[in-house]
Order: structure tokens, then sequence, then C-alpha cells
């Protein structure tokens, strides 16, 4: 049985995760904030389906379509919030959006 | 080298290609498209573990719907290249190592913990290959049917959201 361990993917996930990361850091547009946060998300729904597989249940795959749904609202809400902002604006950098800067 | 392992490797590798892609890309448009090999790529994964309804779901869902509309933002606002700003100190200086040590640290515990050294089809696997649908099915509607009922408003107040939100303000 040449199965791939579940260790494998946990570590993909965990890659994905931390890159998700730096970019939601190092990124200035608003929208590829958004992108790097929709990344961090496929990476959390990776680990949940290997723990599932591991665990030989089913509730993990439950969790990932939850978070699938909930992310496919976040992204009609969030994107509405984007074209707001760009109408206001006039920009899409993050740096330009320092109202309740301190 | 069996046909899964080789099938792992191309896929894990196009995932964190995408994900590289994603963070170096200048123009929003080349961060989507790449965002989008990142998804198509963990669908791959997804029916690699047996999940074939969830494999689905992320292509429909996430690939087609969610990634459409991330393209069609694109467009209307004409989002051109990203413009270089002095970044700030604290990103430059606790970012990065923050960033590196939660990838180190998260991979880390992940390889050391005990489900780690569980192999997939070891003496705890699922009988079949695949995980039935059915019997997510059953699962979904219900002993999660509250949750499965609640995301309906969720969607509803988000399509609310969205429309008030969107709406030319007076």
């Amino acid at each position: 049985m040449n199965v791939v361990p579940i260790s494998y993917y946990l570590v993909l996930s965990a890659v994905l995760f931390g890159m998700g990361a730096i970019g939601f850091i190092f990124k200035r547009n608003i929208i590829t904030i958004y992108m790097a946060i929709e990344l961090m998300l496929n990476a959390v729904n990776l680990a949940f389906v290997s723990f599932a597989r591991a665990h030989n249940q089913l509730d993990g795959l439950v969790f990932v379509f939850f978070v699938i749904v909930v992310a496919a609202a976040e992204a009609a809400v969030g994107l509405a919030i984007v074209i707001t902002i760009a109408n206001n604006r006039r920009s899409l950098n993050v740096e330009d959006v320092n109202l309740l800067k301190f | 080298m069996s046909v899964p392992f080789i099938l792992f490797f191309t896929c894990s590798a196009i995932a964190v290609l995408g994900a590289l892609l994603l963070i170096i890309a200048r123009e929003p448009i080349h961060s989507a498209l790449a965002l989008i090999l990142v998804m198509v790529s963990l669908a791959v994964l997804y029916l690699l573990l047996g999940a074939e309804f969830i494999a689905a779901v992320q292509i429909i869902v996430y690939a087609g719907a969610v990634m459409v509309l991330f393209v069609f933002v694109i467009m209307l606002l004409n989002a051109g290249v990203e413009q270089r700003t002095n970044y700030s100190k604290l990103a430059k200086f606790a970012g990065v190592p923050l960033g590196l040590f939660l990838l180190l640290e998260v991979g880390h515990w992940m390889w050391r913990s005990a489900i780690g050294s569980t192999i997939a089809n070891g003496p705890g696997a699922l009988s079949q290959t695949s995980i039935s649908t059915p019997d997510l099915s059953k699962l979904l509607f219900h002993d999660y049917l509250f949750p499965f009922e609640a995301t309906s408003i969720l969607i509803l107040i988000a399509i609310l959201g969205a429309l008030v939100l969107a709406k030319r303000g007076e």
C-alpha cells in the first residue's frame, strides 16, 4: 500500500497557510490581501480533510463544507466593501484607507 | 514511487508555486489566476484523499463562483499594477520573522503530531478508498441540520449586505 502519509498533506497545508499570512502582511492591494485570506482558508480546508481522513470520521468534511459556504458569503460582502472603498477613495491601496488609523 | 506519490508531489509543487506567484505578482489579475491554480491543485489533492464531494464543491464554488467574483471586481475597478510604497517598518522587521516562525512552527508541530505518523490507509482507515457522499449527506442533513439551515440565513444576510453596500449613496 503506497499511500501518501497524512503528515505530508499537513506540512503542505502549513506551508500554504504561512505563505498566505506573509502575503496578507506584505501586499498593498486590497483585492490581493483578500486573496491571501482565501489562500489561508484553503490551507485550513486541506488540514480539515486530512484530519478527517486520518481519524476516519466524516465530520471534518462537513466543517469544510461550512467553511466554503462562509467564505463565499464573505467574498460577496467583502468585494462589495472593496467596490465602495474604491468609489470613495479612488484607490485600491490599503495605505490610503487610514480613517481609523491612530 | 507509486502513482499517488507522483500525483501528490506534482500537485503540491503546483500549489506552492501558485501561492508564491500570488505573493510575487504585482498585477492583481495575475494573483487571481495564481490562486485559481492553487485551488485546482488542491481539488486534485482532495480527490487523492478520497473526498470526492469536497473536490467537486472546491471546483464549483471556489474556483468557479468565488474566483469569478474576484476577477469580475478586478476588471470592474480596472485594478492596475500595485503601487510600491515604502513598507511599514513593522511589516518589514516584525512581519517576515513572525511569518516564517509561524510557518516553521505550524509545520513542525503538524509533522511531529501523533496523527502525522498515521498512514492514510493504515489500520484505522475507511473500508473503501473514497468517502461516500450518501454518508456525508446523511450527516449533513441529520446531525448538522441546524447549522446547515443557519448557513442559508447567513447567505441571505450576505446578499442583503452586498446589495446595501453596492447601492449608490444618495
